[in-house]
């Protein structure tokens, strides 16, 4: 296969991942549409998860069926997703990995979310998260499709090291990891103001259950973002801008990020903000992680990480001069009369 | 501090003295929610830094933002908003955190090196009240599965405590958690010690360098264009090496969707490491700077410099050479340059102008071709386009004066007949003469020169292998789980024996399904060990 071709295949994944997410969610809406008026019963089973006990055998089968259904079709959705990426790094001349821009980058995030979703879905019981993760994942991929959509082009010269693989991938999977666990602790937060007896909040795992999925979620995300942007970040920014630290602005947001992600786990630790206040924390580690990750893409005209447009790339790589009194003035270039300059 | 022993916040006693004060004050500080307040305040403190441009990451956007807000900026200066990082409240929250950290540290490494060496504490007396427990049935002694219990614990590398006259048997494991833990907060010291250490004694500048064997540059500090050393950088650690670019190659893509741009950045150096040394020669890219002891050189950009000779009213060469352009636009590499010759006759003549590498006339909204403008940034079709300026031009009374700007407060500009500005638009090999006499302008050629950064950080690798540490120790808090473990083997009546099994997860993200999954484990193995004989 030619490039070009790779690149037709990349689309044409992103296009049936779309599709086949949308019928997986179609699944999950009948699975939880049938439930919707059944009150749910207060079993438990052993290992703390609630038991789907419905008194109606043939309204169990069917809602069982329509949940394996929408799993069954988020793995196959996930498939062509993966499709889509290795289409997006074949297409490159040369070869890369398919995160070099804002489109790729959110590609493989989301890709990360939906491959996360299903890796610990079996472990850790987590059926009932499939319609978030899936609304959310085709709702993203639509976004961005249709607004940060970019041709396949070779990397900028300073994208060109095997830092982008390991930085960007730990950052990306990081975030899919902390996204699932927003979910869980925003439908936490939901679920301990619901008294409801039937619907979808009811049916989910009891809190302690839902903060414990969240804690862990966070727990492997946390160690992943600290090699992400603590590690690998700054070895790469020493050798490409000459310091490990440069407080550029997607650096201080992926610190912040950190630091109220380290709050989160210590808050479990402490007595009084475990539950309800560590979940707040972890919205708001959310909130800042996403903000950097979109936010300072398209609003900060300083930070060398923007690459939502071409020019601010060429500006890290080519040159930090621009405008001739900026350049003028970062030069600073003196002459005394005892020592000429060229 | 996450998991452990929570150091909790007290009450201010009612009855002060000073020392009781301090007490409770170093207790306030130093516990659990003051950490975690002071974490929160450090991301709250963070963020003006990403929103308000800093003197150290940009000075040139924040001397356009003091223009901008003339009133603001005096108040943002007394609150040290333009170096939020290196301002007292920043360093306050820190060193405060820091505190804390060391304060809430150093107890619990007291607490963990006896806990190490403590027994594991006996079985509570009714293990079926502990939230993981089981139990079973079986015709054995007592002693019997008790030491089988302890054997068995003690491949599951249960640290077991020996056998006495009780009736049940105490194991307990994932002691490395809580080391994991400490290793985590001390290694952020270390990290913190690698930061300060690179701040404080290192340095970082750049330096223009144009192209060629003739323009050396050697590593002291009236080389560079610009500098910024630590606050106890001492300049003779310097490293005497020396070096000059010999080439420099770019790759401008005429196809693809990249067209235009440029890469493959190499610049060719010749270097020694110290003086009369042995030269070498590397290539400088963008990602692989070249190291020479503990300094590093860098390339960071590049751009044109026009040779540019200024003949003055008497035909004698009042200025000659490269003259450095500055980009304006990354792309097209359209630049920015002055040429100043303090030295002509009759009057000082300063040029200042851009540079075209690949000229072309844009057309404005009216379809004129008006817009002079650089189309592709490879030096296709150089062209120079200069203004000309006479009288002060600086350099005169000695004060320092920026080569890349010409101060025309005391120079006026040259005009042409029709009392428009005079400008000259030249090819390479082009003279103009300038009117009045004032004498003739030649651009010879063509130069390039590089941006080169050169900095020194000493303690990144204690930096770095502070944060890998911090990384061990952080993966050793979240995932190890420390568990104790007992079994309890009593005689009934009946003659049977009753052993009862029970598990306290001591990790704050435990998970109960597996302590009984490994409840049901042991107890398989304890009684499937019996059949055999």
């Amino acid at each position: 296969m030619n490039d070009a071709q790779w690149e037709t295949l990349s689309n044409q994944g992103v296009a049936a991942a779309g599709v086949v997410y949308f019928l997986a969610l179609l699944a999950y809406a009948v699975q939880w549409a049938a439930l919707r008026d059944v009150p749910v019963k207060q079993v438990v089973a052993a290992d703390g998860s609630p038991v789907v006990d419905v008194p109606d055998e043939r309204l169990a089968h069917r809602t069982e069926m329509a949940g394996r259904l929408g799993l069954l079709l988020t793995g196959i959705g996930a498939l062509a997703h993966f499709v889509a990426l290795l289409g997006r790094g074949m297409a490159a001349d040369p070869n890369r990995v398919p995160w070099g821009n804002m489109y790729e980058f959110t590609l493989s995030g989301t890709f990360f979310v939906a491959l996360i979703f299903l890796v610990t879905n079996r472990r850790w019981r987590l059926s009932w998260l499939g319609p978030i993760v899936v609304g959310f994942v085709l709702v993203v991929m639509l976004a961005n499709v249709l607004w940060l959509y970019e041709p396949v082009a070779p990397l900028t010269e300073a994208l060109e090291s095997y830092w982008l693989v390991i930085h960007v991938v730990s950052a990306v999977i990081a975030t899919g990891a902390f996204t699932l666990g927003a979910f869980t602790s925003f439908l936490y937060l939901l679920k301990a103001r619901s008294t409801k007896d039937k619907g979808y909040l009811a049916r989910l795992p009891e809190l302690p259950a839902l903060d414990r999925i969240s804690y862990r979620m966070h727990a492997f995300g946390f160690p992943v973002w600290t090699f992400g942007v603590l590690i690998s970040g700054p070895i790469w920014a020493h050798q490409a801008w000459s310091s490990y630290w440069n407080w550029d602005p997607k650096e201080v947001w992926a610190f912040i990020t950190w630091v109220i992600y380290a709050a989160y786990l210590h808050a479990r630790a402490t007595a009084g903000w475990r539950g309800r206040n560590a979940a707040v924390l972890a919205l708001v580690g959310a909130a800042t992680l996403w903000f950097n990750f979109i936010g300072i893409n398209f609003f900060s005209t300083t930070s060398q990480h923007s690459y939502a447009e071409d020019a601010s790339v060429e500006r890290s790589v080519v040159l930090r001069l621009a405008g001739p009194v900026e350049s003028a003035q970062e030069v600073r270039v003196v002459v005394r009369p005892d020592h000429p300059r060229p | 501090m996450t998991g452990g022993e929570d150091r909790q916040a007290t009450a201010l006693p009612s009855d002060l003295n000073a020392r009781e004060l301090a007490r409770w004050s170093w207790r306030q500080l130093t516990s659990m929610r003051t950490a975690l307040v002071l974490l929160l305040l450090l991301a709250l403190a963070s963020i003006p830094g990403s929103v308000i441009p800093q003197e150290d990451v940009d000075s040139l956007a924040v001397s356009t933002w003091r223009d901008d807000h003339p009133r603001l900026a005096p108040i943002w200066d007394r609150l040290d908003l333009f170096s939020v990082y290196s301002s007292p409240w920043f360093s306050a929250i820190y060193i405060l955190l820091m505190i804390s950290l060391v304060g809430c540290i150093i107890p619990r490494l007291f607490v963990y090196w006896r806990a190490l060496r403590a027994q594991p504490p006996r079985a509570p007396r009714h293990l079926s009240r502990l939230p993981e427990h089981t139990s079973y049935v079986t015709d054995e002694a007592p002693d019997v599965v008790l030491r089988r219990a302890a054997e068995l614990l003690r491949t599951k590398r249960y640290r077991v405590a020996p056998l006495g006259d009780d009736d049940a048997v105490a194991a307990e494991r994932g002691h490395l958690r809580e080391a994991g833990n400490l290793l985590f907060h001390l290694a952020v010291i270390v990290v913190l010690v690698g930061v300060a250490t690179g701040s404080l004694f290192g340095y970082k500048g750049g330096v223009i360098m144009l192209n060629g064997e003739q323009y050396g540059f050697s590593n002291n500090l009236t080389q560079y264009d610009d500098f910024a050393p630590g606050s106890l950088f001492d300049p003779s650690v310097m490293e005497p090496f020396s070096f000059s670019i010999t080439d420099f190659d770019v790759d401008w893509m005429t196809d693809g969707r990249r067209a235009g741009q440029a890469r493959k950045f190499v610049a060719h150096l010749d270097y020694e490491t110290v003086p009369g040394a042995e030269t070498q020669d590397y290539d400088l890219r963008v990602n692989h700077p070249l190291a020479i002891g503990g300094t590093e050189v860098f390339l960071i950009g590049h751009g044109y410099a026009p040779i540019i000779t200024i003949r003055d009213g008497d035909g004698e060469i009042a200025q000659s050479g490269p003259a450095v352009f500055l980009p304006i636009n990354p792309q097209t590499f359209e630049s920015f340059g002055v040429v100043k010759a303090p030295d002509a006759s009759p009057t000082q003549i300063g040029l200042e102008g851009t540079f075209y590498p690949t000229f072309a006339m844009g057309q404005d909204d009216d379809g004129n071709l008006a817009l002079p403008s650089s189309i592709w940034g490879d030096a296709l079709d150089p062209l120079v386009s200069l203004n000309v300026y006479t009288g002060d031009v600086g350099l005169d009374d000695g004060t320092s004066a920026s080569v890349y700007v010409l101060d025309k407060s005391e120079a006026t500009q040259l005009e042409n007949d029709e009392g428009r500005p005079f400008r000259m638009d030249l090819r390479p090999g082009d003279t103009v003469t300038l009117p009045d006499g004032l004498g003739s302008v030649t651009f010879e050629g063509l130069e390039r020169w590089n941006k080169i950064q050169i900095s020194r950080t000493p303690g990144k690798l204690v930096a770095l292998a502070g944060v890998s540490l911090a990384l061990l120790g952080l993966l050793g808090s979240l995932f190890i789980r420390p568990r104790r473990l007992w079994v309890r083997a009593r005689r009934r009546d009946d003659g049977t024996t009753l052993v009862e099994v029970a598990r306290l997860d001591r990790s704050s993200g435990g998970d109960p399904e597996d302590g009984m999954a490994e409840l049901a484990e042991l107890v398989e193995a304890l009684t499937k060990t019996k059949e055999k004989p």
